[in-house]
């Protein structure tokens, strides 16, 4: 927690400085809190990244390699023709301000760079002077500056303060999207070695154990046994995940944060509730034990070499089709990236339910369903039991992660999910949620501790919203289907609004699901007690 | 203070076109700079599409602003996250024609006890499209002096644009709003302070410039007695490549045209190529069908990452003692 308290980090000042936004001024030492560490040495030396050394932020010399200024304008130069998307957005925008107003580390904060159009200006600038007749002949005059150090560091500062949310782009009349910028500004930055150490030491990780948190394969294995024993001791079943087993139907590939940690194990405790009560023949993998991809936080050749694993691992183990875990990022690099990037995904099937024989055609060629597809259609093909009285201690909201809003659309399946198996649930308002869902304040590698304060304050917009329905309807659990969200929101609300808790919505599913062999149950799957004793008058 | 040089400038180039052209420059002004301003404007424009359209598309990355086609039963928003193609261009098109992604605009604003009010602001919508509807109305007016006989469509346009027949000349509605639409645009990007502060050179001068266009025609058509007769001339005589200045065209005629000039000269390399990029968006005009078909990426780089193999070489141990299965058994 950071030292300022709640009064004060909610006096926030909107006017903008004095001093032109052209001319940088980051003073690191004294905006501590709202940044991140940068990345150890050894992880840069394990994935083979340039520049490995350790410095500090607060460092006057950041030991750049000696042609920085060079690399970063050739590394432009070469993105501005792979990327339509980055050429033109830097040429088109005609700074409306629409953008302002709607970055939650802008509301936040008041810090004019967090505007989605003064983030992109800070490259943009640069683009101008190195790259348009206009900014070459006139400089400044026509908005160009030639990259120095402190805009450098200005860089760092703000394209690592930006959570890929994409919120602005929904209000853009161009569509210019900040979370492009943001990714191909830390390409830029990860050349001469600028990166920070919560994205890059989970992509190594990543690479060399299978996952984010370098859970290795036995103790990979002696957690799911911990959450089975666990799941046995709330409803008398138990459950029988296998690992790594060739010849399975399905590949299930969740985010490591949902086998490791509260709240998200209850969460992986209701999938496999959920496949176990219909006999789904599916298998976990040791290998390819991380849906979430950390590479698309660092650049795209790293998104790739990571998301790699999950074709390779299907194609080793021979299964039909893949089903993925609830989790933001995890989702939009399935949804926009993994086919293009490791497909084609021939060796697989075009993927079926095996229990309502539904054709997922939506996936026919990524090959890969996410859950909240599933399950949706499982309730709505009549397959599961379901008792939502068993969430009747819970008020209910769900807040829609960036990723699967934005960069997928996934918004009415989890809905219809929550509204059958909890009796009460309530929407946030509209301005809040669906596709202009406001961002946890910790996406994009910037869930850390150090960088508390900028966390708080980016999540103020969201957490206000939780409060509203918190105060109007008594809602007392946030539901989300992003394993970065159940981390960084948990945290959030102990600070905002500590009378709600975190939820995956499998969880909820998990309490409702009705079992045949099961023991009358007392708890929810936290081993909170049920509602008005209800478990005890069933039995 | 970066609007006043703005307004500035745009008044000398009024100047040096008002003596310039009484000081024997009308052929400069009326033939020579038109002519050269529309091969910058045509080359230029085409060269940043070609210069976009060159760079590549490696990923399908739309925006997606409502729900998915997924499952038969849930209605997906076909137009804010198109399934198809069509659904896509249906996109762009609302996108170009209505600013669909500005109608969305809100405020958010902080209360006291830190809580966020968010209400509807359509005022920056309601201004942009006034303005962009209202130039093109102008625009295209102005066919009646480049077409003898004039077009039936842009008569048509003409007598609707007048149709509350208020003044003599009559008062076209269209003057009107773009006059206000830019004096908005103009007002708003000096009164909000966020605006002041985000607000660059590049973004007064085209501003002050049509506004410069606008106020100079209408200066000439509801206040000088410019020949319109000998205008009319000069413009045919433009578009059928014989181009000839006659005598007796007001000065004022001038200064019109070479702010229009200037405008084209300028468009290619400023920001108002967004009225050509807005098609190219690739955040609007991809559809959200990735997982259906697989979208190519023409310099899919060759990586392949750590591969199960050299997993299972480094963690051999540790698999076998906790009776994880080997890939060989």
């Amino acid at each position: 927690m950071p030292e300022k308290k709640r009064d004060e980090l909610v006096q926030i000042d909107y006017t903008p400085p004095q001093r032109d936004w052209m001319d940088p001024a980051i003073d690191f030492a004294a905006r501590k809190g709202t940044w991140s560490y940068p990345a150890a040495a050894k992880n840069l030396r394990y994935l083979g990244l340039p520049n490995p050394r350790d410095w500090s932020p607060t460092d006057a010399d950041w030991q750049l390699p000696e042609n920085w200024q060079q690399i970063i304008h050739d590394g432009l130069a070469e993105r501005l023709t792979k990327f339509r998307s980055l050429k033109l957005f830097l040429d088109v925008c005609v700074r409306c301000g629409a953008c302002a107003d709607k970055c939650h580390f802008y509301l936040g904060s008041g810090d004019p760079k967090n505007m989605p159009v003064l983030r992109a200006e800070l490259l943009r600038s640069v683009y101008r002077n190195d790259f348009t007749t206009a900014g070459k002949i006139l400089g400044r005059v026509a908005g160009a500056r030639p990259l120095t150090p402190a805009i450098l560091k200005e860089w760092y500062y703000y394209f690592y303060q930006c959570t890929e949310c994409r919120r602005c782009s929904v209000f853009c009349p161009y569509g210019i999207d900040t979370a492009e910028i943001t990714m191909l500004a830390r390409e830029l930055l990860n050349l001469v070695g600028l990166n920070i150490n919560w994205v890059i030491e989970p992509v190594a990780n990543c690479d060399r154990t299978g996952n984010h948190l370098g859970i290795q394969p036995h103790t990979f294995k002696d957690n799911i046994e911990f959450l089975v024993d666990e799941l046995e001791e709330v409803t008398g079943i138990r459950v029988d995940p296998s690992i790594d087993r060739k010849g399975a139907e399905l590949l299930f590939v969740v985010p490591s944060a949902d086998y490791f940690a509260e709240p998200g194990i209850y969460t992986f405790m209701g999938y496999l509730l959920l496949l176990h009560s219909l006999g789904v023949d599916y298998t976990l993998s040791a290998y390819a034990s991380e849906g979430g991809n950390f590479g698309l936080f660092t650049s795209n050749e790293m998104m790739k070499r990571l998301n790699y694993k999950i074709y390779h691992e299907a194609r080793r183990l021979g299964v039909k089709w893949i089903l993925g875990g609830e989790c933001g990022h995890m989702w939009r690099v399935i949804n926009q990236y993994m086919d293009t990037m490791n497909g084609p995904a021939d060796f697989l099937e075009a993927p079926v339910s095996p229990i309502t024989g539904t054709a997922f055609t939506n996936a026919a060629s990524t090959k890969m369903v996410h859950i909240c597809e599933f399950t949706a259609d499982l309730i709505k093909h009549g397959k599961l039991k379901l008792d939502p009285s068993r969430n009747d201690h819970l008020r209910v909201t769900f807040h829609d992660s960036c990723n699967p809003a934005r960069a997928m659309g996934i918004l009415e399946e989890p809905r219809y999910i929550l509204k059958s198996v909890v009796n009460n649930f309530f929407e946030m308002p509209e301005n809040t949620i669906r596709e202009q869902t406001f961002c946890c304040g910790g996406g994009a590698g910037l869930g850390n501790d150090e960088n508390m304060e900028m966390r708080l304050r980016g999540g103020l917009p969201r957490a206000n919203a939780v409060r509203f329905v918190h105060e109007k309807h008594g809602v007392n659990l946030l539901a989300c289907i992003c394993a970065i969200d159940r981390a960084v929101l948990s945290t959030l609300m102990e600070y905002w609004v500590p009378e709600v808790g975190v939820s995956g919505v499998h969880e909820l599913v998990g309490n409702a699901l009705v079992i045949e062999g099961e023991k009358s149950r007392t708890t929810d799957l936290r081993g909170k007690p049920l509602a008005g004793g209800k478990g005890d008058a069933d039995a | 203070m970066r609007v006043v040089w703005s307004l500035l400038l745009v008044g000398v180039l009024a100047l040096i076109a008002f003596f310039g052209a009484q000081a024997g420059g009308q052929a400069l002004f009326g033939i020579v700079l038109p002519y050269l301003a529309m091969a910058v404007f045509l080359v230029g424009v085409a060269a940043r599409v070609v210069g976009w359209a060159r760079s590549t598309v490696p990923f399908r990355i739309p925006t997606t602003c409502g729900q998915e086609r997924s499952l038969p039963w849930i209605k997906p928003a076909s137009l804010d996250n198109p399934s198809t193609g069509l659904g896509a261009a249906a996109r762009v098109l609302l996108e170009v024609f209505t600013f669909r992604s500005l109608f969305r605009n809100n405020r958010s604003e902080l209360r006291e006890g830190g809580r966020f009010t968010f209400s509807a602001d359509k005022w920056l919508w309601a201004a942009a499209l006034a303005f962009h509807y209202s130039f093109l109305v102008v625009f295209l007016r102005h066919y009646r002096f480049f077409a003898e006989p004039v077009p039936a469509v842009v008569a048509w346009i003409q007598g609707l644009d007048g149709f509350f027949q208020v003044g003599l000349p009559v008062v076209y509605v269209s003057d009107i709003v773009l006059v206000a639409a830019l004096g908005y645009l103009l007002w708003r990007r000096l009164a909000d302070a966020r605006l002041r502060y985000i607000s660059l050179h590049a973004d007064y001068f085209p501003l002050a410039l049509i506004l410069g266009v606008a106020l100079s025609g209408v200066l000439l058509r509801y206040f000088s007695k410019a020949d319109i007769v000998a205008v009319k001339e000069l413009a045919i005589g433009l578009v059928s490549f014989h181009p000839a200045v006659p005598k007796g065209i007001d000065p004022l005629v001038f200064v019109h045209i070479f702010l229009v000039s200037v405008l084209l000269t300028y468009f290619p390399f400023s920001k108002l190529v967004h009225m050509a990029g807005v098609f190219l968006s690739p955040t609007r005009n991809l559809a959200n069908d990735n997982r259906m078909h697989r979208h190519v990426n023409p310099w899919n780089p060759p990586i392949v990452g750590h591969t199960y193999a050299e997993w299972e070489q480094e963690f051999h141990d540790k698999l076998v003692a906790s009776g994880i299965p080997l890939d060989k058994e």
